[in-house]
């Protein structure tokens, strides 16, 4: 496909499958941690670390991010004995995650650090609510804040709104179709033992939940948990000597963004969000397009979010998102499996973190399902997908993840099965 | 000087260094809108920013604008997040066109001007009113106020124009 002008992703810069990732941890996903952000990330970060087959003392790079509701890798790597040749922490919420591994392989190619290690760590039920409840609702509002804030304007589910609603304006968008992400995804944490919300839910049982915000019902938007992630990523040729198959890494966007991000809606359509920028970076840059993706973690803050992020990132027509997502495509057993975990709807709230965890272990073959473990000690995937049973995806080759901060910005990144 | 005043119990303020803020509430607060304009390629823009985000000139010069305009998009918040709103549920937070430099500098883009619904006194549109507004609805500006050197544009409902058969509202009421 044409490149940008502004773009130089097929010069010889670029790395595909140079570096992969090849730990991932978590704690569990709970409303109700009893411990500290700094306790969270480091349960995280170790399971990572054994994860991969490494020890503390090879983790010499490590970075994370936060809205200041998380510990600094300064202490982290002191907990876990890591000393660090890089290190960086930075502001940021979903999106992140891709954007930070593109910020990894950078250090690391520039011979900075040999093997990074990425976490998010948050109380995101119990201390900062992610979904701006408790004392940040009461925050005094200043300056800039004036014209958003001021006006009630402030969550993430108000923030986004009005992309939402002119989508199912300019498009014909209806509920019962958004819905479906939630139904979706929901089937597919039902198989998934860590998932906080393992119920599955129908489109009536979504479209009778209370509004929140119009277009908003309450089973639109994501759960708030408490929870830490992290992963490791180091070059492709030291990963051959690890414990698990290498998800190698094809290509990242990294907060790419829609003009005025002072504020985005100054530029229209508003129904178009950072994908349509993202992927003209990611595509050429993983060297493959939609129709070779096998399954997508696409960011579910919301079920519009996920929807509006597949078209456009190409998966199929701006406008045709509602029928995409209701078509059965997007389930196990469909031909393109999306948040095969759960997701942000499910699973549990990470900023992104756990859709790239997820799609690791699919990568591997050996995503944790309720399938039995054989005597060889892997477990036997049998594709049965009904409740209670298999969620890994048959044969797997190559995963998107699709990362979103807001309409305005979103990170992206393409995996493929290692040897 | 710092502005600082209290909002339906919130506390609003705009510091001594905040020009760009400053600037623009003060002409709010003396209810007469103005936004900022270019001095070099004399777009206007929104909201107040420290250079010009087509030609990043540093220099501008605030200008009267008339405050009306079409509903581009909206929300409806039914669970209120901030305390101050509670009581308020539901409101509306109306994205809204301005008639002014609308489709320039390129034909998506707009002055998107964002507030409440009020009624033509600057309280909160009823749930009555609430229904009867969408996309495509015709508004114009109203201000609340807060104190000396600080009001809050607001959108009303344009009793003057001609208004959309139907605005356009989310299918589930």
């Amino acid at each position: 496909m044409p490149l940008p002008a502004d773009t130089d992703v097929s010069t010889p810069k670029f790395l595909r499958d140079k570096y992969a990732i090849v730990g991932v941890g978590e704690t569990t996903y709970t409303r109700g941690s009893g411990k500290t952000t700094r306790a969270l990330g480091t349960w995280a970060l170790r399971n990572a670390i054994a994860d991969a087959g490494l020890k503390s003392s090879d983790i010499d790079g490590m970075l994370s991010y936060s809205g200041n509701d998380s510990t600094p890798s300064t202490f982290m790597a002191g907990d876990i004995g890591a000393r660090l040749n890089f290190y960086m922490d930075c502001m940021g919420g979903g999106s992140s995650t891709e954007a930070l591994v593109g910020i990894a392989i950078g250090v690391m190619e520039a011979g900075l650090c040999n093997c990074v290690a990425i976490f998010r760590a948050m109380n995101g039920f119990s201390q900062v609510r992610i979904g701006g409840t408790g004392a940040r609702s009461a925050a005094p509002v200043n300056g800039d804040m004036l014209h958003n804030r001021a006006y009630g304007w402030q969550s993430a589910g108000q923030n986004f709104a009005p992309t939402f609603m002119r989508h199912m304006y300019e498009y014909g968008t209806k509920p019962e179709q958004v819905a479906m992400v939630k139904v979706v995804h929901s089937e597919h944490a039902s198989n998934n033992p860590k998932a906080y919300y393992k119920k599955r839910f129908t489109v009536d049982e979504v479209l009778s939940s209370r509004i929140i915000c119009k277009p908003l019902h309450l089973l639109d938007c994501c759960v708030e948990t408490d929870n830490a992630t992290a992963i490791v990523v180091t070059r492709a040729d030291r990963a051959k000597d690890m414990r698990h198959t290498p998800a190698l890494i094809r290509g990242i966007a990294g907060r790419c963004s829609k003009p005025r991000l002072d504020m985005h809606y100054q530029h229209g359509p508003i129904s178009r969000v950072a994908g349509y920028y993202a992927k003209d970076i990611l595509w050429p840059n993983a060297g493959v397009g939609p129709e070779d993706i096998d399954a997508v973690g696409a960011y579910d803050a919301f079920t519009f979010t996920s929807m509006l992020q597949l078209e456009d990132y190409g998966f199929c027509k701006k406008g045709e998102g509602g029928e995409y997502v209701s078509s059965g495509i997007t389930r196990l057993g469909g031909k393109r499996p999306q948040n095969t975990s759960g997701g942000h709807l499910c699973e549990g709230y990470t900023h992104g973190m756990n859709m790239v965890i997820e799609n690791v272990r699919q990568l591997r073959h050996d995503v944790d399902d309720y399938c039995p473990i054989g005597p060889d000690g892997k477990r036997q995937h049998t594709y049965d997908y009904r409740e209670g049973g298999c969620r890994q995806v048959k044969n797997i080759e190559v995963t998107a993840n699709l990362g979103w901060a807001n309409p305005a910005t979103g990170s992206a990144m393409v995996m493929r099965r290692g040897a | 000087m710092t502005v600082k005043g209290d909002y339906m119990g919130m506390a609003l303020s705009i510091d001594d260094l905040d020009g760009e803020n400053l600037g623009y509430f003060k002409h709010c607060a003396d209810h007469n809108y103005h936004l900022q304009k270019c001095d070099d390629c004399s777009l206007l823009r929104y909201p107040p920013t420290t250079a010009c985000p087509w030609c990043a000139s540093g220099n501008s010069t605030w200008t009267p604008v008339e405050g009306k305009g079409t509903v581009y998009s909206y929300l409806e918040v039914h669970h209120a997040i901030q305390p101050a709103f509670k009581a308020k549920a539901p409101y509306m937070v109306l994205l809204v066109d301005l008639d002014t430099q609308q489709g320039k500098p390129t034909p998506d883009e707009a002055l998107r001007v964002a507030a409440n619904l009020t009624l033509p006194n600057g309280e909160f549109a009823p749930p009555e009113v609430v229904k009867t507004v969408g996309i495509g609805t015709r508004v114009r500006m109203v201000f609340s106020d807060v104190a000396d050197g600080l009001a809050l544009p607001q959108w009303t409902i344009d009793e003057t124009a001609t208004q959309p058969a139907k605005p356009w509202r989310y299918p589930q009421e």
